[in-house]
């Protein structure tokens, strides 16, 4: 990790991972919709056709259970997909192939089968699309044994995290947040892969720690710098992989300051959240020095108009908020 | 087809009939746990097309998926201890009846989903042609599973890349316990693949001479390129849904007994008996397989169930 520093987008990070990886493996393709010449409805996989070639890089039907399906069936025997669907909502179409046949044809067949798909799926809300092209679904992958589930929150994260997800013989969700594509970081120049099932402490600090995933890890961040004027120091610590979950790092950090707050950009009942929480929790209940907050998104579906949509997902305030009544 | 074939064919509609028949036995007898879906009266279905294919060929099975286990090649003991929840079974005794699987043998798994093999055998087949291997895949499903949307998206798909699969629909008259017809826009299942221009047929399922040699011509297409087809195998399931289904009240007896004159065993024995084989090597081979059964029962009644610590094992690679 001592190669010189560059800039990147995250859409950027994603393209260059998938290039890399299909430069690396010819069993490797992409399949989805629009992924082709198009270069998918956000833009950022343009150059991936012209590169690879349409027997590599295949539009689908627009056919979300078909084309799951195709990539487990040939995932099951030899190839290593990369399914795109466009918008994680569209995961509801899907669900067959993802939960009653990839996550589990391992297990039921006694460890005979090996299924090598990375299914990526975009989530987040913020882009005035309303309830069937905004949710954070997350959680459901992270509920069925057999899933791994990556959310990565930084142009570095996704180049170290998806290699990882591509070279996995198990199925990975790979959850994108689309509201991030334009964002900037800086990354090494080669980034090594990054195990699954490692959190990262992106920001240390002593006296609350803020669990955040994905774009929340942003939120975080700006939370955290508004605090720091206040004199409050904020740990940050991205779990970057909810399966598997690395606990301990989380508990580790919980212990030290003593306060935890969640941030996940699900729908805060029944999420990731809830799951987060009763992690610190077990393993931390004797260092807290006061309840867990969660923050997540309102329960309700996503609404278009803008003041209202803002209104449904944690921001900067509220976490700040949240810090502030939590330390007293 | 010379006299060995006719003799395999035969004694492989034998070991999966008699295999199903000792499968109601441990149900009944208390051995076995949960249910099973009977094949009996398909057999010619899952042996005249599994005789069409190559070893490394794939298919994809369905809930009632014993016979086609068996035609691939499944190995008797391996199933019915699976079927009987012992380690020693193919799945380790995780998958049970509806799951049984043989990566070897190209069998990538019976499904317990209906219409749950469609994806995964077009996928297989999508990776043949990429892989440039001259694989086919045959994806068995049922005439209920016809009416699954995935269907319609894997034959579209099917069609416009030309893979190398062969869907093949045992029209068994019944999904679960509900006529088809009943619940079935249409003349035929056959019909369904016209529109994306697949070939197809609606064929006699219990004559196995007609589905090998109809199956073996969309095999050899598919090998060369041509794409896609369906073959409808018109058929019928003597038992019941499942094992504890005797099977009556939602199915008259007049049209049981008709389907039982047209079984597709008995058909093809006395067929082989007017074209001079001797009945008695015939016989020979039905107690050969009759011992075969008898002897995976027995292993299998006798094999360890797993561990508890096994519950763990195999959710990941």
């Amino acid at each position: 990790m001592s190669s010189p520093e560059r800039e990147i987008t995250f859409g950027e990070a994603v393209k260059e991972a998938i290039a890399t990886e299909m430069r690396r493996d010819e069993l490797v393709i992409l399949m989805g919709e629009d992924v082709g010449a198009a270069g998918s409805v956000f833009k950022i996989l343009l150059g991936l056709h012209e590169e690879f070639g349409p027997d590599r890089v295949i539009d689908t039907p627009i056919a979300e259970a078909g084309y799951v399906g195709l990539g487990v069936g040939a995932a099951l025997t030899g190839m290593r997909p990369i399914v795109d669907i466009m918008f994680g909502d569209f995961m509801a179409l899907a669900m067959d192939q993802i939960v009653n046949q990839a996550a589990k044809l391992r297990y039921m067949s006694g460890g005979q089968a090996t299924v090598p798909l990375t299914i990526r799926a975009t989530m987040g809300a913020g882009r005035s699309s309303a309830a069937q092209h905004s949710q954070s679904l997350h959680a459901w992958a992270s509920h069925i044994p057999g899933l791994k589930v990556v959310v990565p929150s930084t142009p570095a994260d996704v180049l170290g995290l998806f290699p990882t997800a591509v070279r996995d013989d198990n199925p990975v969700l790979f959850f994108e947040d689309k509201m991030m594509y334009a964002v900037k970081g800086t990354a090494p120049e080669t980034v090594d892969p990054i195990p699954f099932g490692v959190a990262d402490v992106k920001r240390e600090g002593s006296d609350v720690t803020l669990i955040a995933t994905s774009s929340m890890v942003l939120v975080a961040f700006a939370a955290a710098e508004t605090l720091a004027d206040d004199g409050i120091s904020c740990e940050i610590v991205d779990p970057r992989t909810m399966v598997p979950l690395d606990t301990d790092t989380l508990v580790q950090s919980a212990s030290k300051t003593g306060h935890a707050v969640i941030i996940d950009e699900g729908c805060r009942s029944f999420g990731v959240g809830a799951e987060l929480a009763s992690v610190v929790y077990e393993g931390a209940f004797d260092y807290l020095d006061a309840p867990i907050v969660r923050l997540g998104a309102m329960d309700v579906p996503v609404p278009f108009t803008k003041p209202l949509e803002d209104a449904t997902i944690p921001n900067e305030t509220d976490v700040v908020r949240a810090v502030k009544e939590m330390l007293g | 087809m010379n006299d060995e074939t006719k003799k395999t064919i035969y004694r492989n509609m034998l070991r999966i009939r008699r295999f199903e028949e000792q499968i109601f036995e441990v149900y009944t007898g208390g051995l076995m746990h949960g249910l099973a879906h009977l094949y009996i009266g398909e057999e010619a279905v899952a042996v005249g097309v599994c005789s069409a294919l190559r070893d490394d060929d794939y298919i994809t099975s369905t809930h009632r998926g014993h016979g086609h286990c068996v035609a691939k090649g499944g190995n008797l003991d391996q199933m019915m201890a699976e079927v009987l929840g012992r380690v020693t079974g193919y799945c380790r005794g995780k998958g049970g009846s509806m799951h049984i699987a043989d990566m070897s043998l190209g069998i990538l798994g019976a499904n317990g989903i209906v219409g749950g093999g469609f994806g995964i055998a077009t996928g297989a087949a999508l990776s043949a042609k990429l892989r440039k291997t001259d694989q086919v895949a045959v994806c068995f499903f049922g005439d209920g599973a016809s009416n699954q949307g995935v269907f319609f998206e894997v034959m579209n798909t099917a069609s416009i890349w030309d893979l190398p699969v062969v869907y093949v629909c045992e029209n068994n008259q019944y999904g679960e316990y509900t006529a088809t017809d009943s619940v079935t826009a249409g003349d035929t299942i056959a019909d369904r693949a016209k529109p994306f221009g697949i070939p197809s047929s609606t064929i006699d399922g219990n004559d196995v001479v007609i589905v090998h040699e109809t199956a073996a011509a969309a095999v050899a297409g598919a090998r060369e390129g041509k794409g896609p087809t369906l073959i409808e195998c018109m058929t019928y399931r003597h038992r019941g849904h499942h094992v504890g289904d005797p099977g009556d009240g939602y199915r008259s007896e007049e049209e049981r007994q008709a389907w039982q004159d047209k079984d597709p065993i008995t058909t093809f024995r006395a067929r082989l008996v007017d074209e001079g084989i001797d009945a008695e090597d015939l016989d020979g081979i039905d107690a050969a397989v009759q011992e075969e059964v008898a002897d995976a029962v027995e292993s299998a009644a006798g094999a360890p169930y797993p561990d508890v610590e096994e519950a763990t094992h195999h959710v990941f690679a």
